[in-house]
């Protein structure tokens, strides 16, 4: 005998349609969700690694009131980054606190506040400048010029014993972009 | 025999008859005359996505997409892959043309009013099919992996970074991790090679499909306006005395590109491919990063904008600027369509084009960025330090070696952050100049004060050599309290 399906009104067996869309839509909202849930999360999810201290070298290998370059592996790096997870701080030796007896240093980002560019540091002048905007800053990293909204930013920095020698350590900076680099804002 | 085998073909994939309608589909009478060189551009910028593609594909077979050796593998494409600098080259300059001939053609369509009714979606399409280009240079940019590539994500995530709130999350979004490596590369070789290409072919197909379904816009007639009662009835009358787009109008634009394909050949083949200019190491000194072309007005912008100002012209205004784009055919889409009845868009597109010329002019020479070689690579022009006492000479090495030369011009060449110091003699007295270098600019304005970083001593060489800036016969500047004395006891 032919199927009468066709001759029926569609709503004739409201029951079993309606079941069976109502089932369709929510398979598919659930397959979607748990494809999409997770997917968005890779897409969206950000690392998030623990505070790591990058050694700078001897605390006597930094003479008083002398600006130097250093440069280090930046240990938020990826083992495939090759040259480009290199770094480049700016280090002075302050001398030595008389209040707290504590030697003291000032370490500068060698990326420029405005966007980032990196600055390069003129001995004569006593000036950070940056070829990018024109951003310039004086020696202790305060503003002197061109666009930059502040100073130079400062990173946290800490002398610790190795080996019995006094070492300079920084925390790993996110360099260049300047996000969540420092807790302290120069 | 071929042709039977070809009958055959055609009678399973029945392609003639699907595709002829559409190359045969009748056009305006006008836009097959003479007033038909105005249509050429959109066709040439699709010629160069194609070219683009098919270089695109083939620079893939050999760059390696690893923050490690991408450098090195642009340099094996340079210098060892037969002909990787000229696909490498082809597929620069073809990027370019294509933003070029987009432009073109966007002004076009603008001054003839073709993106009036029916055809406003034609134009937001286009307009995303321009963003996806813009930002296939951005990440284009990026892969060729050297100095410029690194500082333009440190930028791009600098201005990121200023969004509030979300601006952390958005730099680690954006460059794939807190610092700038392998994972940044990785993600802007998946927008250059999948997102944008995929969102930019899905975009050129609606833009297509919405050319086919409401025709090529007729040659603009003065008096003619635009309505939407009546616009279809009108077209269509046209299209009665319309020409099949097989024909003229096709071999027009087969030639514009063709000629455009052979300049962009030459000129990739003479001037050869674009970097990368170093190494990508971030702590190696001298970098001077600079945007690509089609960002340099931004870059010019950036630079000569109050500091205030800044936050709003990174992240509202570019919004802002597409949003008006996108709303164009939407603020007028009826009502005149010849440029000579619409003096306000000729002028608009007058004014846009100044603006946007000055400011890459700018961003080109970019005069505000300090010349950090100066100060050791330009020496003091002969006739300033020609019979001079010794301590005027004194001056000169101290004006070089405190790097005064990054920013101050001496006859033309130096720096053109400050002014040129040639004749600064007649301008500035002994005090003013003392003032000057000591204090620098009041309120932290664009000079350093250079008070801690020189001596007395070294001050009084200064500026004996300054003051004696001054071309022969004419006098020092005098201080104004000296005339006003003069003036008032004769």
């Amino acid at each position: 005998m032919p199927c009468p399906c066709d001759q029926l009104p569609s709503n004739h067996q409201p029951g079993r349609r309606t079941f069976l869309s109502k089932v369709t839509y929510g398979a598919g909202a659930i397959a979607a969700a748990m494809m999409g849930i997770p997917f968005v999360g890779y897409l969206f999810g950000t690392r998030k690694g623990e505070v790591d201290w990058v050694t700078l070298g001897p605390v006597k290998d930094f003479p008083l009131s002398q600006t130097r370059q250093v440069t280090f592996d930046n240990p938020l790096r990826q083992p495939w980054d090759g040259m480009v997870g290199r770094a480049s701080v700016f280090v002075r030796n302050e001398g030595i606190n008389e209040k707290e007896a504590k030697q003291q240093f000032l370490v500068l980002a060698a990326n420029c506040a405005h966007l980032g560019c990196p600055v390069e540091w003129f001995q004569e002048s006593g000036l950070f400048m940056c070829p990018c905007h024109g951003g310039v800053y004086y020696a202790n990293g305060e503003r002197a010029s061109g666009p930059p909204p502040r100073g130079l930013y400062h990173c946290i920095y800490r002398v610790t014993k190795d080996k019995g020698i006094d070492q300079l350590q920084i925390q790993a900076p996110h360099f260049p972009t300047l996000q969540n680099t420092l807790k302290d804002p120069a | 025999m071929f042709r039977s085998v070809g009958k055959w073909f055609d009678a399973r994939l029945g392609l003639r008859e699907a595709v002829m309608p559409v190359l045969k589909h009748p056009i305006p009478r006008g836009a097959a005359g003479p007033m038909g060189w105005w249509y050429v551009f959109g066709s040439a910028s699709l010629t160069l996505l194609l070219i683009q593609i098919l270089t695109g594909i083939a620079l893939a077979l050999v760059y390696v997409p690893s923050a490690d050796k991408a450098y090195e593998s642009l340099l094996f494409l340079n210098y060892q892959q037969p002909l990787g600098w000229f696909l490498r080259a082809l597929h620069y300059y073809a990027g370019s043309g294509m933003i070029v001939m987009m432009l073109v053609h966007m002004t076009q369509v603008f001054l003839h009013g073709s993106y009036k009714y029916p055809r406003e979606l034609t134009w937001v399409l286009g307009v995303l099919l321009l963003l996806c280009t813009m930002g296939m240079f951005f990440t284009g940019q990026v892969l060729r992996w050297d100095p410029d590539a690194y500082w333009g994500l440190a930028i791009g995530g600098s201005m990121a970074g200023r969004v509030p709130v979300a601006g952390p999350w958005l730099v680690q979004i954006l460059l794939g991790g807190p610092v700038i490596g392998g994972d940044s590369l990785s993600r802007f070789f998946t927008l250059h090679v999948f997102v944008i290409p995929a969102s930019l072919i899905f975009f050129l197909i609606i833009h297509l499909w919405l050319v086919i379904k409401y025709g090529i816009s007729a040659p603009p007639v003065p008096g003619e306006k635009v309505d939407p009662k009546t616009y279809h009835e009108g077209y269509e009358k046209e299209l009665k005395n319309g020409v099949p787009f097989l024909g003229d109008a096709m071999l027009k634009d087969i030639l514009f590109s063709s000629l455009a394909v052979i300049v962009i050949v030459i000129i990739a083949a003479v001037v050869g491919p674009k970097g990368p200019t170093g190494p990508p190491d971030p702590a190696l000194a001298g970098a001077n990063p600079r945007p690509e072309w089609p960002f340099l007005w931004l870059f010019a912008l950036l630079s000569l904008s109050p500091p205030a100002a800044e936050t709003f012209l990174i992240l509202v205004f570019p919004l802002l600027l597409i949003g008006i784009l996108f709303l164009v055919p939407f603020i007028s889409n009826r009502g005149e369509r010849a440029p000579s009845r619409r003096p306000g868009a000729v002028l608009t597109v007058i004014v846009i084009y100044t603006i946007l010329g000055t400011l890459t002019y700018q961003g080109a020479t970019s005069p505000w960025s300090p010349e950090m070689t100066a100060w050791s690579g330009d020496p003091i022009p002969i006739n300033m330090v020609k019979d001079k006492t010794p301590l005027q000479l004194q001056g000169a090495l101290i004006f070089q070696n405190k790097s005064c030369r990054n920013c101050h011009a001496l006859e033309g060449s130096g720096g053109r952050r400050g002014p040129d110091l040639t004749t600064v003699g007649t301008r500035l007295t002994r005090d003013q100049l003392i003032d000057q270098v000591s204090n620098g600019t009041p309120g932290g304005g664009n000079m350093p004060a250079f008070g801690k970083q020189i001596s007395p001593a070294q001050m009084t060489a200064l500026v004996e050599f300054m003051a004696n800036l001054r071309p022969a016969g004419v006098p020092a500047a005098e201080p104004a309290s000296n005339r006003t004395k003069v003036k008032e006891y004769p």
